[in-house]
């Protein structure tokens, strides 16, 4: 069965399918990262999204299980490949990605020229654009929207280290749970990864996540579990806001919950939307880039420094105007974007790419214990 | 990662020597090519010589290696074409007086020079700074022990293994550890000396033979079937690390990623295995202080108990190596070059992505294709040598393949080989009566062609894993290739435009598509064209297209719809590449390569190399205009020259596989540079030359060509043995011979395989004790421009690739030269020569025979190019553009110079050390002298050879060789050291007052037996000179080369050879040969 990509500049290309059979419409975005398809198809900041893997060959290792993924299901709109491999060989492959996109409901077409589509974004910027299989649909625009609600748990969850098990097969020497124990971040889920989560956990932190829109300063909700005391302090001791899809400015009612927070002097850690949606409550400003950041390799120089990280990133809209009393903490080398900031000297602070990486290089992961080693001491939340 | 911010946070204000105190830096090479160390060295130095001169820093170069790109002119500053050992770079210090030296850029060759420098403390004593990573580092990644606890401290994990320092300590840990278990030695390349031994006996003679090479060896647990995985990192001072690339090997553990199949990136790892190697990796790497390149070696097993990430460390090599090479064409990313900026004090961020020429060069490579990497062996060119491939290297070239699809880019890569195969399906080499199984079973050259040949016979991909241990991934689209095979209709007028699209994609050739419907590649290509199916070029910008590349590194793909550039149209000039690097064509083609595309500057022409061959200087980017990594094939070459438009092609400067393409091309339309094709062709074919050579009143050996028994033994009753055989049908192995006389000659045309009706054989009158000369020279319209004659060491019938070559001619009269010359202006004129040519001559009792010319430039073309100071290359070039000027031509010297070659036997288990008319050498350097025999003493020990101070064995066949080589063993015997000798040539030594201690045959296992005293290391000198014309029962020759070659005995099989090398010993100290640079020689 063959399936069209049609482009909002009226282009279009055609491709077998190998995904589910039905139209789908969204903003067509490409990533440059060469492996992790399942986590990335996941990964709920692509809600909305048509997703081109410039890698050519994809499928080759199958999908593994659900614990392995960066959310419950496939959280892109789409998926275009080169070459798609139906015959997966790897020992924690349970099935091919085309059954699993069968499975989720999600077309994919194999575009043989991905490296044309990619310079076409390249050049024109992300477009809007639709895989139509089964009779044409409307094209889509997901940054009209407030996507949020769509990806993102309605419920309170806490969740406990001790009943943690780290599933991925990583290197064995990146726990160290003992160094934050009795310390409870609340993290605000605008669409957080799971490796957000889990990163925290490994690190012996007990993590409470809220939606985006919930206010845990005013816990009005009688239902358990409480984000407040009895005397209305917080049972946390510090905010994660996640990342999460979509244009920031959508996401209001974050922007209000972390000016309620900084008005505490609760620490917050910022990541990728949760980066930009900082930088709004503290009065920075937030654009669009022509075509985003999607890959596994963004150098990001540290400010002042000429210390560089490879970083994971997925965004298409980044903060250009940093807050006063904020300074840039990160700035991307290749084209001078800013990728954090950071107060003068509260613990406050956020990024634009993933330190929990999955998909990508693990090498910012040490933000997550810069942050909690910035927590004031003795831990509050004695509550617990 | 908490350790990393805490390492982040100590190693924050990382202390290095500012860069500015930096001025002269001394560079070192890595000498000849030979198997395990090859071209890619020539590439890393060359890229670390032009980072260092960006920075107006003054390099000091010492390479013998005349072939090279690095020693060209325009590069280092000073070069010294002397042996890489730490006396003559000591010597080379005290007078350059650099102030830092360069160790990473050649191989172990220069590490281990490095090290021995570092030990003497030479270096502290003449206050020079090793630049790059720290020498401690160094020697904890090159002592396999110490190295693995270096890693038990990190907790990582690396194989159970012990040291040994005899036999009987290996046999106790291997008893330990269980069988199998590997053996491997420290200190070595190319995994010399290991090997897996799974019983006892085994074990045995596989230590007896790494105890050759090394005072320890390891004997380790063996990983079956681990999947091997390797990483590129590089690291600056600021503790910045990236893995600028990730490689998997097709074949499992086991085979050396040097025999392996490799592909970039790794397709069957996901990405925690993927990023969990790589975080490994880089602390490793952190560890270790490293400063410039490294590579990470994995094993990692596919099937993990408790789906944990299963892996263990193989090595690491602190240095560029050829993984390294590899990653840098594999990604763009200018390894080498980096390697060295960082060295100097650079931080990665301060560095600009030479593609990009925006984005920073601290970043790691997206790849948005797939490349295929395959070695190139020559195994068969060796006698007695043994196949099968594992843990240590045979291979001595390799290929690499670009495309959209691995089936693609493997397709390609094996037609990159150059063996004519014409893709996976190949079955040329199946045909030997081995099982399909057993050739799946035991690891070989020929493994990958069983692997389709099994699909086509339904063998299951996994009983095909289960055997050969490659990941079923790898199987399944090989086995989609001869899927598609199988569905080809058999008739060219049935194939569809979809049909041709998709075999396309998957990599077929026309021709092999032209092969499955009965018909031809040229009729498949005219329907190709017919429905507009054409490739596309792609270029390799290192981040997946999210920047634009300003540089052209390309590809072709049929895998794509749009074509990243325009065409060049009449401002471009193909230049035709070398292709793998194999016995008798190597680096020097890449000279000539190299240097063509620069030339073209001058007649405003933009270059367009077309290359594959990953060790190369021609396929760094910023060499020519366009870089077309690409097949040499004739289908692949019309494709680009569709695509160009090109002004012409040049086809002449790349060895002989560009040659080979000449006619084709030309019938295509193309328009040659240079010497028409149709001459090509006269001077190529045999019967032509021969004609040619007649009508020109030229000499030529007496010579036909036979298809029966009968005439060929009647011409040879009439012309008199020995003749030289040539047989046509190479594939099985079957070489050039000497036949002495009838009985072997008839033994030799009985074999069906060798000599059929299909296969006829030429048959040469052999000329004996002839001297040999070579005429390189430039020709124009017909006329010579210049040229010159170098003479051979050795008499005619040692390969002119093997043989030792000496400029200016010294015992060639002015009368011979005269004749040479006036040869060379006839044919010249007679083939209307336009560039580079050489021919080879036979000079006997005044008598001068012609054997063959080249039109094409030579293996000896960088070497008269460098000892006259005259770039012969661009003479070419001029040539083809009509603006050469004559000159004179070069007979005469201040100086001496000798070229001698590098053998690689020891790598070659089995297989005969001894030189014949068939090549064998692997590389060559060439030295300067005073005379002939300090230029010839430098080379010797260049390519590993040594002042004898132990003891000296000799064995002479037959009487005339006793007595024509005993003025020599009178010199050698001079240096009051033991001489050691086989029964008659002692006694015919003592006749003649020297004594010789006698020692039994190995074969007779009597003491005092030669092989005792190899083991114990008392002899390090053997001269084994035979009489070729007596045929024994049981070769005890061989026994004697064999085992002094596995017991790193330097060996002389020829008379000649061993005769300057006696006269050189003796009349030479080391400490009066000239430490003097190329341009004190040449002004
Ligand atoms: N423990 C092992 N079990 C199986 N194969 C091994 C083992 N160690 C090494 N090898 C194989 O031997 C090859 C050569 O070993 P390596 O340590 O890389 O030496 P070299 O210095 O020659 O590269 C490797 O590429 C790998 O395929
Ligand atoms: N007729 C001959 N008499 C003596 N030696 C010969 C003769 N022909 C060839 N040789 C020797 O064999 C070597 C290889 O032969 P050649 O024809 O040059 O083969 P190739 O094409 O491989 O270079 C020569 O370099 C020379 O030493
Ligand atoms: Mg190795
Ligand atoms: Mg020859």
């Amino acid at each position: 069965m063959k399936g069209t990509l049609i482009l909002e500049d009226g282009s279009h290309f055609e491709g077998l399918s190998f995904g589910f059979l039905s139209s789908s419409a969204g903003e067509v975005v490409f990533s440059t990262g060469m492996v992790g398809y399942p986590q990335s198809l996941t990964d709920p900041s692509y809600k909305g999204q048509i997703l081109i893997l410039t890698y050519p060959i994809i499928g080759n290792y199958g999908v593994a299980d659900k614990k392995y993924w960066e959310s419950e299901g496939i959280k892109a709109a789409g998926l275009i490949v080169s070459n798609y491999i139906d015959t997966p060989s790897h020992f924690l492959s349970k099935e091919t990605l085309s059954d699993w996109l069968k499975r989720e409901k999600i077309p994919a077409i194999e575009i043989n020229d991905t490296r044309f589509l990619t310079q076409k974004i390249r050049e024109k910027g992300t477009m809007l654009g639709k895989i139509v299989i089964k009779g044409d649909i409307e094209f889509y625009d997901p940054n009209k929207e407030n996507l949020l609600p769509k990806v993102c748990a309605n419920q309170i969850r806490v969740l406990e280290p001790e009943a943690f098990v780290y599933h991925a097969p990583g290197p064995s020497f990146a726990q160290n749970p003992a160094n934050h124990k009795k310390i409870t971040v609340l993290l605000i889920d605008c669409g957080a990864k799971r490796n957000i989560i889990r990163s925290l956990l490994k690190r012996g932190v007990r993590v409470i996540t809220v939606p985006w829109d919930r206010d845990p300063f005013s816990d009005t909700q009688p239902a358990m579990p409480r984000t407040l005391t009895q005397e209305g302090k917080p049972v946390f001791d510090a905010i994660v806001v996640s990342n999460g899809p979509g244009n920031p400015q959508m996401a209001d009612k974050t922007i209000n919950t972390i000016a309620k927070a900084l008005k505490r002097q609760i620490p917050i850690l910022g990541i990728c939307l949760g980066h930009q949606l900082l930088t709004l409550a503290l009065g920075g400003g937030t654009g669009k880039l022509k075509y985003g950041h999607r890959s596994q390799n963004q150098p990001c120089i540290l400010s002042k420094s000429k210390k560089c990280f490879i970083t994971t990133q997925n965004h298409g809209f980044y903060v250009n105007r940093i807050p006063n009393n904020f300074r840039a903490w990160f700035t991307n080398a290749n084209d001078g974007t800013n990728e954090g900031i950071i107060h003068k000297n509260l613990p406050i602070m956020s990024v634009q790419f993933h330190p929990e990486a999955n998909p990508g290089p693990m090498d910012t992961e040490w933000v997550f214990d810069y942050f909690l080693e910035r927590l004031p001491q003795p831990p509050g939340g004695q509550s617990k | 990662m908490i350790i990393f911010w805490k390492d982040y946070r100590s190693r924050r204000e990382g202390k290095v020597n500012s860069m500015s105190k930096i001025k002269k830096v001394l560079i070192l090479g890595s000498g000849a090519l030979k198997i395990g160390e090859a071209g890619e060295f020539d590439y890393s130095g060359s890229q670390a010589i032009k980072a260092l001169k960006e920075e107006k820093i003054k390099t000091i170069l010492v390479n013998p290696n005349i072939a090279t790109v690095q020693t060209s002119k325009n590069l280092a500053d000073e070069v010294y074409f002397l042996p890489v050992n730490d006396y003559f770079v000591e010597k080379i210090i005290e007078k350059e007086k650099p102030d830092s030296i360069l160790l990473s850029f050649g191989g172990q060759t220069a590490l281990n020079c490095g090290i021995a420098l570092n030990k003497r403390s030479i270096l502290k004593k003449h206050n020079v700074k090793i630049l790059g990573t720290p020498i401690k580092a160094i020697i904890l990644t090159e002592d396999r022990k110490k190295f693995a606890d270096h890693l038990r401290k990190l907790k990582i994990p690396t194989p159970e293994s012990r040291s040994a320092k005899n036999i009987n300590e290996a046999l106790k840990i291997a008893r330990q550890i269980g069988f199998p278990v590997m053996v491997r030695s420290g200190y070595a390349l190319g995994g010399q000396g290991s090997g897996v031994a799974s019983n006892i006996d085994e074990l045995k003679e596989i230590a007896a033979r790494a105890f050759a090479f090394a005072p320890q060896i390891l004997v380790e647990q063996y990983l079956h079937h681990f999947k091997e995985i390797e990483y590129e990192i590089v690291r600056d001072r600021y503790d910045n690390c990236i893995a600028v690339c990730n490689m998997e090997n097709m074949d499992p553990l086991g085979i050396h990623t040097g025999e392996s199949i490799v592909v970039a990136p790794s397709q069957t790892l996901n990405n925690f295995e993927y990023h969990g190697l790589r975080s490994i990796a880089v602390k490793i790497v952190r560890s270790l202080g490293i400063i410039g390149e490294c590579n990470v070696q994995f094993a990692l097993n596919p099937n993990p108990r408790k789906n944990l990430l299963d892996y263990y460390v193989i090595e690491v090599n602190a240095r560029l190596s050829r993984s390294s090479a590899l990653a840098s064409k594999a990604t763009g990313y200018p390894l080498a070059w980096v390697a060295a900026k960082l060295a100097i004090g650079k931080g990665l961020t301060e560095i600009k992505n030479k593609v990009t020429l925006k984005t920073s060069a601290c970043f790691e490579p997206s790849l948005d294709y797939i490349v295929v990497k395959i070695p190139r062996w020559d195994i068969e060119k060796f006698r007695g040598a043994d196949e099968r491939i594992g843990s240590s290297m045979k291979s001595v070239g390799e290929v690499m393949g670009i495309g959209r699809k691995f089936e693609e880019a493997y397709q390609k890569a094996i037609r990159m080989l150059d063996l004519d195969f014409e893709g996976a399906t190949s079955d040329t080499l199946l045909d030997n009566g081995k099982t399909i199984t057993e050739l799946l079973k035991t690891p070989t050259p020929k493994r990958m062609f069983a692997v389709a040949a099994a699909m086509k016979s339904n063998i299951t991909a996994s009983e095909i894993y289960r055997l050969t241990g490659i990941d079923p991934w790898f199987l399944y689209r090989i086995k989609n290739i001869a899927d598609a095979e199988k569905n080809i209709p058999p008739k060219l007028s049935k194939i569809t435009k979809q049909n041709l699209l998709e075999l396309k994609k998957l990599g077929f050739s026309d021709k092999r598509i032209g092969t499955l419907v009965n018909s031809t590649g040229l009729s498949v290509r005219k329907l190709r064209k017919k429905y507009n199916i054409i490739p596309y070029v792609m270029n390799i910008d290192t981040m997946a297209g999210e920047f634009p590349a300003k540089t052209n590194y390309l590809y072709l793909t049929y895998n794509a719809n749009h074509n990243d550039i325009t065409p060049l149209g009449n401002k471009g000039v193909m230049v035709l590449g070398s292709g793998p690097y194999r016995i008798g064509s190597s680096v020097e083609f890449d000279w000539t390569s190299v240097n063509t595309a620069i030339n073209l500057k001058k007649y405003n022409k933009e270059s367009i190399i077309i290359n594959c061959n990953p060790e190369t200087v021609s396929t760094d980017y910023d060499v020519s205009k366009r870089l077309y990594f690409e097949e040499l094939t004739f289908e692949r070459l019309a494709d680009i020259y569709d695509f160009e438009n090109p002004f012409g092609v040049i086809v002449s400067v790349g060895g002989q596989t560009p040659n080979n393409r000449a006619k084709a091309l030309k019938a295509y339309g193309a328009e040659i540079l240079g010497t028409d094709p149709k001459n090509i062709d006269r001077a190529e074919e045999r019967s032509k030359f021969s004609k040619l050579l007649d009508n020109l009143n030229i000499n030529q050996p007496a010579w036909n060509k036979f298809t029966n028994i009968k005439s060929a033994l009647s011409f040879c009753e009439r012309t008199g043995y020995p003749v030289l055989l040539r047989p046509s049908y190479v594939l099985s192995g079957t070489l050039m011979r000497i036949c002495h006389n009838r009985n072997e000659l008839t033994h030799f045309l009985q074999d069906k395989t060798k000599f059929s009706k299909d296969y006829p054989i030429t048959v040469s009158k052999f000329i004996e004790e002839a001297k040999e000369l070579e005429f390189d020279a430039v020709s124009q319209n017909g006329k010579i421009i210049t040229g010159a004659i170098c003479e051979h060491i050795e008499n005619a019938g040692v390969h002119s690739g093997d043989a030792s070559i000496v400029f200016p001619s010294q015992k060639t009269s002015r009368r011979i030269q005269k004749i040479i010359e006036e040869t060379g202006e006839k044919l010249a004129g007679a083939l209307a020569i336009t560039g580079p040519f050489n021919i080879q001559f036979l000079v006997k009792e005044n008598t001068i025979q012609v054997i063959e010319i080249n039109l094409r430039s030579s293996r000896t073309f960088p070497f008269i190019s460098k000892i006259t100071g005259v770039n012969f290359s661009e003479l070419a070039t001029d040539a083809f553009f009509n603006q050469a000027k004559e000159q004179l031509i070069h007979t005469k010297t201040g100086f001496a110079a000798v070229k001698i070659a590098q053998f690689s036997f020891a790598r070659l288990t089995g297989a005969d050390p001894i030189v014949h008319v068939e090549m064998s050498s692997t590389g060559e350097v060439a030295c300067f002298g005073k005379d002939t025999k300090e230029a010839f003493l430098k080379g010797e020990i260049a390519v590993g050879g040594k002042i004898p101070q132990k003891g000296i064995f000799v064995s002479l066949g037959g009487e005339r060789n006793k007595i024509l080589f005993l003025p020599s063993v009178k010199k050698l015997a001079a240096l009051g050291i033991p001489i050691f000798a086989t029964k008659n040539t002692s006694i015919f030594l003592d006749k003649n007052g020297i004594r010789a201690k006698h020692l039994y045959k190995i074969h007779e296992k009597k003491s005092p037996n030669i092989l005792e005293f190899f083991q114990k290391a008392k002899i390090d000198l053997a001269i084994n000179i035979t009489d070729e014309k007596f045929k024994k029962d049981i070769d005890d020759d061989f026994a004697i080369r064999r085992s002094a070659t596995d017991h790193n005995i330097p060996l002389f099989t020829k008379m000649e050879k061993a005769g300057i090398f006696a006269d050189a010993v003796t009349d030479k100290a080391l400490d009066n040969l000239e430490i003097k640079s190329w341009s004190e020689y040449i002004k």
